[in-house]
């Protein structure tokens, strides 16, 4: 793959050392074409975050790699294994995990039976007709992701009560159930407030090193503190990849995406 | 929505006195209800709540609205005539009564699993068109097959066993059959809603997509929801044929399904209570409209209730009584209904948060 920057890291890695590699992946919807020909690696614990104006396939990019939309030609391996033609959930519990642009929640359940169908999803019993006990495994990492989202004092609240960044938190919660190895946080900190947003990084800077994330992220100060590769997408397309610093000092991309400014957001 | 804390420590003993009232009330029925009353307006209701129950499970849990639980439980009934003993001289193999029962709940379950494998994989309308098609295609696969299951006749004579030197069809002992059985599935469907699995099949029904992004398959999840909801309609459907001692093409008709999906509606979809509230509903029209109209008319009756239902209450009976109570003065009852209504706060289908 021909990224710079490799050397950064003492050897080439081996193929075993990568969460995801993408083989020229793209998506067609109808005579759209979302996404083209996507070459990309990630290697195992890296941090990587993706940026790119709206509709730049960014989501779709996302998609892809999940299986919620898959490829329309192209293969994706996750942790060495191809899995172009897995469904959704079994990539999930090869370690795959995501948020999504807009929250996508159980309204009807409580906050604490959210994050806890997270856990248990991912484990074993899902068709338990017992109602989980306390010293449940998945019940106890249910209430550790709680109080590390903040959200103790909504514990039992029904999800459609939730505010908006209170949502947010909760996608983030979800993503980070069971033995995550490879995130995927799209627009995490959308409408979050600064004090929020700090807990987020706070909370991306504090995962353990095994555990890898690529980030879309409009907000360049969250993207870049967080990242330590960066790939920039237009069009569909790859358009820049790099560090943080090469990538914020490349004139190419001042002229086509900070020089913009801020554009981000306010799309669904 | 009905937003209420659900701490239930309100009462002594944590027993609600109204859910007290209506357990003795329940019990005491056939001590001073005439055999009518025990059999046709006790009993029967609570057979058809058990079906409805079973769609309701379904539906208001699942998202899934199935139009075919009826044929569920009419497999089961037939079943039960064809490897038990009927008086028509088809079939008729002898089986001892358990093994009967057995063989006919589980069949039913299968059945239910296999419409469930059908049908999972669609949403909305289209899983109430092909359930709907597998009704009427069973409707007249039992109509037209004389050799198994006797056709446009079907079977009459059918008795459930004498055990313990009760005849389990006299008017008292059969209420108390049902009234077991449909508490159970009561209990079972309410404590099993708060279950992994039946957190699960509720995610399923908010947010499928969401699900399988936590590791989840959707579509097992379904059919396991069919095969229990199976299991519901088929054991009701045992206690049918022994209360009509007879069944015939016409327990599988679009006619009774779509009845089955009346009693669910306005009973009220988001507490098991509902299916039976809208049963008691259904069979005191069915039995005392007549006297007022014509039978012919009755159809249109229960289309009026529905529309009216449908029109004013969403959350159907149990929605309206919710309402009633916060309206009306009585904050504490107000309160005893909300621990319920918050426990299985979901949405009605067509709700704006569904969609
Ligand atoms: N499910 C879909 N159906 C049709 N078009 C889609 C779908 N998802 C994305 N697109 C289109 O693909 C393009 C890329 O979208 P997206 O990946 O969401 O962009 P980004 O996340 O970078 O803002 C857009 O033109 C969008 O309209
Ligand atoms: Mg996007």
């Amino acid at each position: 793959m021909n990224e710079p920057g490799t050397a950064a890291r003492a050897a080439l890695p081996q193929a075993g050392q990568f969460a995801l590699e993408l083989n020229a992946v793209s998506r067609h919807f109808g005579a759209l074409v979302a996404m083209a020909d996507i070459d990309m690696t990630v290697r195992a614990g890296e941090r990587r975050a993706v940026l790119g104006s709206n509709g730049a396939g960014k989501t779709t990019l996302f998609n892809a790699i999940t299986g919620d939309y898959p490829p329309t030609s192209g293969r994706v391996r996750l942790f060495g294994e191809d899995v172009t033609y897995l469904p959704v959930h079994e990539r999930i519990r090869r370690g795959l995990r995501r948020t999504y642009q807009i929250s996508l929640l159980f309204s009807g359940l409580t906050v604490i039976e959210n994050i806890f169908l997270a856990c248990r999803g991912v484990g074993r019993g899902r068709h338990s007709l017992f109602r989980p006990r306390r010293d449940d495994g998945a019940m106890e990492m249910a209430e550790t992701l709680l109080h590390a989202v903040h959200l103790d004092d909504r514990r039992d609240t029904p999800v459609a009560e939730l505010s908006h960044g209170q949502q947010r938190q909760l996608e983030v919660a979800l993503a980070l159930s069971g033995a995550p190895r490879l995130i995927l946080f799209d627009e995490p900190a959308a409408g979050l407030s600064p004090s929020e947003r700090g807990d987020l990084v706070e909370i991306l800077q504090s995962l353990p090193p095994h555990v890898g994330f690529i980030l879309i992220e409009h907000d360049m100060d969250v993207a870049l503190r967080v990242a330590e590769r960066v790939t920039m997408m237009h069009n569909g397309r790859i358009f820049k990849q790099g560090t943080p610093d090469e990538i914020e000092s490349d004139p190419e991309v001042q002229e086509l995406y900070l020089g913009h400014g801020d554009n981000g957001g306010g799309r669904a | 929505m009905f937003r209420i804390e659900r701490k239930s420590g309100r009462y002594p003993l944590g027993i609600n006195p109204a859910a007290l009232l209506v357990v003795v009330f329940l019990i005491a029925y056939p001590m001073f209800a005439s055999d009518f009353f025990t059999f046709q307006v006790g009993a029967y209701p609570l057979i058809l709540g058990t079906i409805a129950l079973s769609l309701t499970m379904l539906a208001g849990y699942g998202g899934m609205v199935s139009i075919a639980q009826m044929t569920v439980a009419g497999f089961a009934a037939y079943i039960v005539a064809i490897l038990g003993t009927n008086s028509v001289g088809v079939m008729g193999l002898g089986w001892p009564w358990w093994l009967t029962v057995i063989v006919a709940i589980l069949g039913a379950a299968l059945l239910s699993t296999f419409i469930g494998a059908i049908s999972a994989r669609t949403e909305g309308i289209y899983t109430i068109m092909i359930t709907l098609a597998i009704a009427v295609a069973f409707f007249y696969f039992v109509r037209q097959n004389y050799q198994i299951f006797n056709g446009f006749t079907g079977f009459a004579g059918i008795e459930p066993p004498t055990l313990f030197g009760v005849y389990w069809r006299d008017p008292t002992p059969f209420y108390y059959l049902t009234l077991a059985i449909a508490a159970f599935f009561y209990f079972a469907v309410r404590y099993g809603s708060r279950s992994t699995f039946g957190l699960g099949l509720q995610a399923v029904r908010d947010n499928p997509r969401r699900v399988r992004a936590l590791g989840i398959n959707v579509f097992l999840h379904r059919v396991v929801a069919y095969f229990y909801a199976g299991i519901i309609a088929g054991t009701a459907g045992v206690l049918l044929v022994w209360f009509n001692g007879r069944v015939s093409p016409g327990i599988v008709g679009v006619d009774m399904a779509i009845d089955i999906l009346v009693i669910a509606v306005v009973g009220g979809m988001r507490a098991p209570i509902g299916p039976f509230l809208g049963a008691i509903a259904f069979v005191l029209l069915e039995n005392f409209a007549i006297d007022l109209i014509d039978r012919e008319r009755f159809n249109t009756v229960i289309g009026l209730a529905f529309l009216l239902v449908v029109l004013f209450s969403p959350d159907g009976l149990l929605g309206l009584w919710r309402r009633m109570e916060s309206r009306i003065r009585l904050p504490r009852a107000n309160a005893r209904w909300g621990v319920r209504a918050n426990r299985d706060d979901w949405h009605p289908a067509g709700s704006p948060e569904r969609m």
